[in-house]
């Protein structure tokens, strides 16, 4: 059972130094599976200042429709990757979840789920948010699967959203309610022995 | 901009009244952005006898290299519904995104109340692609939010008239 927020099994959320992820993103951001998994854009490369530079714009804004944090796993204290919630319009409710786990050697772990069992807590328990959404590109089944795991359902896809490499994806779009959030919650306390 | 469930179909940002000013603002703020960003192109729509104005349509959030966009279109006095202006705009748009922006792909998003909005995009050959569920507040109620999606192809075998007939084609290709 959660009583703090930000940790979880195997990694805790927090925001950390500027100058310390602006390296890690730099060094992620070369890696351009890791890139394409994380959106459809075209990737253009940026320098570790400018990643910096954005970071400290990005925690000024009083008003950043957004709450992003830092994965940090709990063994070693090494930074693997990020989480965050973004939104249109918060009246509404209803926000996107995005994760990206930069260090590749923590794929396929649990590392994720973890992080995503935390944002979820934080959206309906923190946030209460009437629903989480997100996005997952068809070339990326490995998250998918976890997605589902993790007790997103499937609304729908936006057809042939994605042109790489000459080949066209869809972009899954998936979201889960707070009633389906909860029950799957108390569930797994009840099953863990509260 | 004071019609309230106007504002809900388009937007889901709380709906607030607005002065002169700031709608001046606002639309300083969209042409500073298309000459800026290169991926909006806002028309507003004018009827043909009078030059009155009655609404916008944009393509927005287009994605270049993805050859992707997002139509959004309004007619805002509710007088000036239902008389098949929504149906004119939406064809020259659709000509617009297709034939001048070449984009392959063109997505609409909408929440379910808005009924002649879904049926507009689906006679216009939009197929429903996503239902969010209970994405959207409106009147004490949640609503799913749709999403909708138009391929090339596809708009190229619904419009009425081709591009082939429109225009003089001298190389006189065949596809």
């Amino acid at each position: 059972m959660a009583n703090d927020l930000f940790t979880g099994m195997k990694v805790r959320l927090t925001r950390s130094e500027p100058d310390v992820v602006s390296k890690a993103y730099a060094l992620w951001g070369r890696d351009s599976e890791y890139r394409r998994y994380l959106h459809e854009r075209a990737l253009h490369l940026w320098s570790q200042k400018k990643y910096e530079e954005w970071l400290k714009e990005d925690s000024d804004q009083q008003n950043a429709k957004q709450w992003m944090f830092d994965i940090h796993t709990l063994a070693d204290d090494r930074l693997i990757g990020y989480v965050l919630l973004f939104y249109q319009s918060i009246a509404q409710g209803d926000a996107w979840v995005g994760i990206g786990l930069g260090a590749r050697e923590y794929w396929g772990k649990g590392y994720g789920t973890d992080a995503m069992a935390l944002i979820l807590y934080y959206a309906f328990e923190e946030l209460n948010l009437h629903r989480v959404s997100l996005g997952v590109l068809a070339y990326n089944p490995r998250a998918i699967r976890a997605y589902e795991k993790a007790g997103f359902v499937v609304e729908g896809a936006e057809r042939r959203v994605a042109n790489k490499d000459g080949v066209r994806y869809d972009a899954w779009i998936m979201g889960i309610l707070r009633e389906e959030w909860l029950a799957r919650y108390m569930k797994e306390r009840n099953q863990n022995g509260g | 901009m004071q019609d309230a469930s106007f504002l809900r179909m388009i937007k889901q940002d709380p709906a607030m009244p607005q002065t002169i000013a700031q709608i001046k603002k606002r639309y300083e703020a969209i042409e500073k952005e298309q000459d800026e960003k290169g991926n909006l192109y806002y028309f507003t729509i004018r009827m043909r006898q009078d030059d009155r104005l009655i609404g916008f349509a944009k393509i927005e959030w287009i994605d270049w290299s993805n050859g992707g966009g997002f139509i959004k279109l309004g007619i805002g006095a509710p007088q000036d519904r239902r008389q098949g202006f929504g149906s004119e705009t939406l064809r020259l748009m659709l000509r617009f995104t297709f034939g001048e922006l070449n984009l392959f792909r063109l997505a609409g998003v909408t929440p379910e109340f808005n009924t002649a909005g879904l049926s507009l995009f689906k006679k216009f050959g939009f197929v429903e692609e996503v239902r969010r569920r209970q994405a959207v507040s409106f009147q004490l109620k949640r609503w799913d939010m749709i999403h909708l999606g138009l391929l090339k192809d596809e708009w190229a075998a619904h419009a009425e008239n081709s591009l082939r007939g429109q225009a003089q084609d001298v190389s006189h290709t065949t596809d």
